[in-house]
């Protein structure tokens, strides 16, 4: 193995290649802020580290970082791409412990434990805990169970009463404990004066144990122990697969939090430089921006000069120079050169976190989508408990009516008729129902997410099967967000060109790099900010940049077109030309999209030109150029107030309250955080066509569902009279409950069978 | 069927302790990382004394 330990030891990053290794950070900050002190006197660094993929990763974060004096732990969560690491107070410093990741090649972002704090997941683990006793008592229970089914009629009362005597020791302690979650939900419920599904099924839960149990000491012949804990079984298996979907939401959301919350690097009195978490920040600091990070409040350049990417804000794919004394406004993404600011107002104040405040608005309104399976069992619990309620006076009253008509019936008492109420509530608990939704929904969003396409909520998939509009947004979502070359021009002009272009962060040189390919850059060589780039190439001065600094005699193009003019030596100046270009399959993603009767709209907040040729190349005829966010926002409310169910798809920090507004929401998996947040779907890679599986399998799910539902309700509307009417055994009750769950799984699992959307 | 009062107690035993395994996997975190704990057999940890 010493091979691959040596070519562990050499390349910087992952090992596996599976992701690329983070950019040498000309500018550290110290995230001395984060630290804490636990309880075993260990000082303890929390980091999020992206790029760690591999258990090569594992191995060498782990490993390299062990090596450093005095750290007494290194632990990676590979699942989350956690690191936490403990050293003696004294012997190490947090800052070496960023530096040692950056020279293994990973980029680390310091978190704040409070806001990043992963709360154990009780309600999981309690759910879990449940899952495994009610199992553990649905198994077990059936070598009682089964030689009482298969001896009936053979078998003496003795022997069977004892077997029953055993399911009881099994199944109450076992029942009152999984049945735990369904209890304290209907108790709940019923404090406020509401039922809710929990409530028959806690009530279903103790009336046939108690049945059970009062039948077992009369030597009776049935009891529905089994049926109990198999209820519970299946109930909470659903339940569970629930809670994994809501929980991954949330998950997802609060590192993005705590992500955001690290992005500031303070300048102190003395001179130098501190991470410290956006919130602490204050009117007056002094903040460092590296070249690549993004502004983390609004305010003023202080001191030097670089080009501003304000693509989150506005949609405007250009950058803009700023001077000493510029306005910078938070979200913004500072690209050629570090930049001081000066905080002018706080956080909570910024445009960031106002946009924030329109995000939660409209993720209230959101919250008001009230789910299938809600709306079903909102119906379900009246009529099940009318139901055992007839039941059980029918019997008690019945054969007395009867008898007034002529008809020659005995009274069959209290201990039948409360049986026979029982077995309706039994029979008629939503174990299927339970099941139904969850394990649709765990299908779909498995299938997506082979796909590339992350979904965050279930509730999501149900609102995406009702979309029937979609709203674009141009730069970034709808075309790749980046400039790409269109002029033509020779390969050693191009080569040239891309020599000095490579020391360059700027987005247009980015895109001459990238036609140009792999190469060498320019020794001698520097960026004059908002100007270009000047150097020696071949022993010939060159210049690359705006026409007014590298060619000043060439005439104007006089197009639309973002342009930089390469000039060398006494040679004829030559203008490359870029676009944003479309996503490949942007158009015929469109196309599409339109033949399922979709309606498309593009509202952009770039310039009118650019997003009216956009919308020409892919096909859209209505489309809106110039929109703030607030607009935005406005069509969607628009479109909501003509009765449209609008999906928005976005990217930027401007699209974020319109993504939250929208009925449903998808976002590329180059968006910025906040959207990502604030969107129900995310879709990794370059394609588009995933926003149309997507779309297919929402509905496809949400007909499995409806299927399921349908299924439950005429399963119940058989079982029901049938238990009502005294034909139930346990027996049955245990083939109905799990054949009908053992239905809806399969049903469920046919969403793999369906082919892929072309 | 004697035997019923050994075997029955015994067959609920083993289930138990089954069911206690899994309790006692889930509260000592098993769970937490399940990617990081597929990958970890890869590492080889010769260097470690």
């Amino acid at each position: 193995m010493a091979g691959f330990d040596v070519a562990l030891r050499q390349e910087a990053g992952c090992p596996s290649g599976l992701a690329p290794p983070a950019p040498a950070n000309e500018a550290r900050a110290d995230p001395a802020a984060f630290v804490r002190r636990d309880k075993d006197g260990h000082d303890t660094l929390e980091l999020l580290v992206p790029g760690a993929k591999c258990a090569g990763c594992m191995r060498k974060i782990e490993g390299g970082l062990s090596a450093l004096p005095g750290v007494s732990a290194a632990r990676l969560n590979l699942s989350t791409a956690r690191l936490s690491v403990a050293w003696t107070p004294g012997a190490q410093s947090a800052d070496k412990v960023v530096e040692k990741l950056a020279e293994l090649g990973y980029q680390a972002s310091a978190f704040d434990p409070e806001v990043g704090k992963r709360q154990v997941d009780q309600e999981g683990r309690l759910l879990l805990r449940c899952v495994a006793v009610a199992g553990f008592a649905a198994m077990n229970i059936m070598m009682f169970s089964v030689p009482v089914w298969s001896g009936a009629g053979e078998m003496g009362p003795g022997a069977r009463t004892l077997l029953h005597l055993f399911s009881a020791i099994v199944a109450i302690p076992c029942a009152l404990y999984a049945g735990q979650p369904f209890f304290r939900s209907a108790w709940r419920s019923l404090k406020r004066g509401r039922t809710n599904m929990d409530v028959p099924i806690s009530l279903a839960v103790f009336l046939t144990l108690g049945m059970s149990l009062a039948e077992t000491l009369q030597h009776g012949e049935h009891a529905y122990f089994d049926g109990v804990v198999m209820l519970l079984f299946f109930l909470l298996v659903g339940r569970y697969l629930d809670h994994q979907l809501r929980e991954k939401a949330r998950a997802a959301a609060r590192d993005v939090l705590a992500m955001q919350a690290t992005s500031a690097t303070r300048i102190e009195a003395g001179g130098h430089a501190v991470a410290v978490s956006a919130r602490d920040i204050q009117i007056g600091d002094r903040l460092l921006i590296a070249a690549g990070e993004r502004v983390p409040a609004d305010g003023v350049v202080a001191d030097g000069a670089s080009e501003i990417d304000n693509s989150m804000l506005t949609g405007e794919t250009l950058p803009v120079n700023v001077q000493a004394g510029a306005a910078l406004h938070a979200g913004a993404v500072n690209l050629t050169r570090r930049l001081t600011m000066r905080v002018t107002a706080r956080v909570e104040d910024s445009a960031v976190a106002q946009l924030g405040r329109l995000i939660e608005a409209g993720e209230q309104g959101r919250a008001r989508f009230v789910r299938l399976a809600d709306r079903a069992a909102s119906l379900y619990a009246p009529v099940v408990h009318s139901a055992a309620l007839l039941t059980f006076l029918g019997w008690l009253f019945g054969p007395a009516l009867l008898r007034q008509w002529g008809l020659d019936i005995a009274d069959v008492g209290v201990r039948a008729a409360l049986q026979n109420a029982v077995a309706v509530l039994i029979i008629t608990c939503p174990c299927a129902l339970g099941l139904s939704v969850p394990a649709v929904q765990i299908v779909a969003t498995g299938r997506l997410f082979k796909r590339g396409v992350l979904v965050k909520s279930g509730d999501a998939l149900e609102r995406f099967a009702q979309i029937d509009t979609i709203v674009f947004d141009k730069t970034g979502t709808l075309t790749l967000g980046k400039p790409q070359l269109i002029s033509e021009a020779d390969v050693p002009t191009l080569s040239a060109a891309a020599q000095l272009a490579r020391i360059s962060r700027h987005p247009l040189s980015r895109a001459l790099v990238e036609a140009a390919g792999a190469g060498k850059a320019a020794e001698q060589a520097h960026e004059v900010p908002g100007e270009g780039i000047e150097g020696v190439i071949d022993g010939l001065p060159a210049r690359l940049g705006r026409r007014t600094f590298a060619a000043p005699s060439a005439a104007d193009a006089h197009d639309e077109h973002a342009e930089l003019w390469f000039a060398r030596g006494d040679n004829a100046p030559v203008r490359f030309a870029f676009a944003d270009a479309l996503r490949p399959d942007a158009a015929e993603t469109i196309v599409a999209l339109k033949q399922r009767g979709l309606a498309v709209e593009l509202i952009s907040g770039d310039r009118r030109s650019a997003v009216a040729e956009a919308a020409a190349a892919a096909g859209i005829d209505k489309w809106t150029a110039t929109a703030k966010p607030a607009e935005k926002v406005q069509r969607l409310d628009a479109l909501r107030a003509a009765g449209r169910k609008v999906l928005m798809m976005g990217d930027g920090l401007n699209d974020a309250a319109a993504l939250a507004a929208a009925h449903a929401s998808a976002s590329p998996g180059t968006a910025i955080e906040a959207s990502q947040a604030a969107s129900d779907m995310v879709i990794q890679g370059a394609a588009l066509a995933p926003l149309i599986e997507a779309l297919d399998i929402a509905k496809a799910a949400r007909a499995r569902v409806f299927e399921n539902i349908g299924f439950s309700v005429v399963y119940n509307f058989v079982a029901a009279p049938a238990a009502a009417l005294g034909f139930l055994t346990p027996l049955i009750a245990a083939l109905a409950m799990s054949g009908s769950s053992m239905t809806v799984t399969l049903n469920a699992l046919r969403l793999n069978l369906m082919k892929e959307a072309r | 069927m004697d035997i019923m009062i050994g075997l029955i107690p015994g067959a609920l035993l083993l289930g138990a302790i089954g069911l206690f395994a899994f309790l006692w996997s889930l509260r000592s975190g098993q769970y937490e990382d399940l990617k990081g704990a597929a990958n970890r057999i890869l590492i080889d940890d010769e260097d470690k004394p």
